[in-house]
């Protein structure tokens, strides 16, 4: 899909630069710009793309469809609407009283609050840039089966009591919601990939800079031997890792790519990401408002060994790049 | 004008609160601003996704920053 990018870029290093393909600084180099170029590409169409369908998916729309559905259907829709609806974790406390007290299911929703974090379009773009369109593909499958078996055994389990009692008695507001045309979609869209490279972009640029780095000197050998495909620790240690730092996906795309730069196993690296995004700490205690501790932790062990067996089956499904 | 601002006290509630502060000081509005943090509050005005903005108790957005320039025009209605 970057072909022509990689030749520009060789162009760039050979011609402008003056550097050998063949020298490790060349190489590093071409890695750089090829790498900081294309995944800009990528993340500026996904977030586009994303976020215009997202203009159609308020969470008061998402609540509103969601009633109507119960039992698997309901939580592989809820689980689907968590990737198109636009929520940040610091909106997860009202969203889940908004859900709780239009009557949905515990299972519904947190189907949705699973889902939601794990597959989203910064995830999708690093994995299409990186492995291609079946890998992502397999991400984003993998999240959203999460997302329904996950809300599948908290609904099973029966802990509604296991909510706080006061959200039972909360009424919600109506409110109009915002009737945006296509300019203004348009708009809202833009202002997100905005907004989103604005935020991330030196922390990009930092990854990148170090996997190039790492791509022209450092011996992938080393990383691979202690967190590569072939450690079977390496998957539940990244994921238990990730969880007090907070991060959204974007943060950890410099952290992932680098990772799997050095020969460490994708589904470690992907593990990582997903346990960032859906398990991390600060959430928890936002969500401690509403749920109880018995609940989270439920919760958590959950999110965790799917996030875990995901990481194992991508580390089967792919050797590492080296 | 009674001016609400919805956040729990995310980082981007502030930033609308700031944004709302500049923005009535220099359309020169005389606006009773308040921010409100507490949860129950914030679900009794319908809203789902913070920071949000209400302007004598109607809800105008929510889950989004608008630029300076949009929420003048939003105070200026």
């Amino acid at each position: 899909m970057f072909i022509w990018l990689d030749q520009l870029m060789q162009l760039l290093v050979t011609n402008v630069f003056g550097l050998s393909m063949d020298t490790r600084l060349g190489s590093s180099v071409h890695f750089f710009f090829y790498d900081t170029i294309k995944i800009i590409i990528l993340l500026g169409i996904m977030i586009f793309a994303i976020s215009y369908i997202r203009s159609y998916f308020p969470p008061e729309r998402t609540k509103k469809i969601l009633t109507r559905f119960n039992g698997l259907k309901g939580n592989f829709m809820a689980s689907l609407l968590g990737i198109v609806t636009p929520f940040c974790s610091c909106s997860s406390v009202p969203l889940f009283i908004g859900f709780v007290e239009a009557g949905i299911p515990l299972g519904l929703t947190f189907s949705f609050l699973i889902t939601s974090p794990i597959v989203n379009e910064a995830a999708f773009a690093i994995l299409l840039g990186t492995f291609g369109f079946k890998i992502a593909t397999i991400y984003v499958v993998s999240g959203v089966l999460l997302g329904v078996l996950g809300g599948v055994i908290i609904g099973k389990l029966k802990m509604e009591k296991e909510v706080e009692e006061y959200v039972y008695q909360l009424k919600m507001g109506e409110s109009e919601v915002e009737q945006l045309n296509h300019k203004e979609r348009v708009n809202f869209a833009l202002e997100n990939v905005k907004d989103i490279v604005k935020r991330i972009w030196l922390f990009l640029l930092i990854g990148i800079g170090l996997g190039a780095a790492i791509h022209g000197y450092a011996p992938a050998a080393l990383l691979a031997k202690y967190a590569g495909p072939d450690n079977p620790f390496a998957v539940l240690v990244s994921t238990v890792l990730a969880i007090p730092l907070y991060s959204n996906a974007l943060g950890t795309i410099p952290i992932a790519e680098a990772l799997i730069n050095k020969g460490v196993g994708i589904g470690t690296a992907l593990s990582f990401m997903m346990a960032t995004t859906a398990l991390s700490a600060p959430e928890m205690i936002l969500l401690r408002k509403v749920i109880k501790p018995k609940l989270i932790a439920t919760f958590v062990v959950i999110t965790g060994i799917g996030i875990v067996i995901v990481g194992y089956l991508f580390n089967f499904l792919i050797n590492p790049i080296a | 004008m009674e001016i609400k601002v919805l956040g729990p006290g995310c980082k981007k509630c502030q930033s609308l609160d700031k944004l709302v502060r500049e923005a009535t000081s220099e359309l020169n509005i005389q606006a009773n601003i308040e921010k409100v943090e507490d949860i129950p509050a914030i679900v009794q005005y319908g809203v789902m996704t913070t920071p949000g903005l209400v302007v004598d108790g109607k809800v105008k957005f929510s889950g989004r920053v608008p630029s300076k320039d949009k929420i003048k025009k939003i105070l200026s209605e």
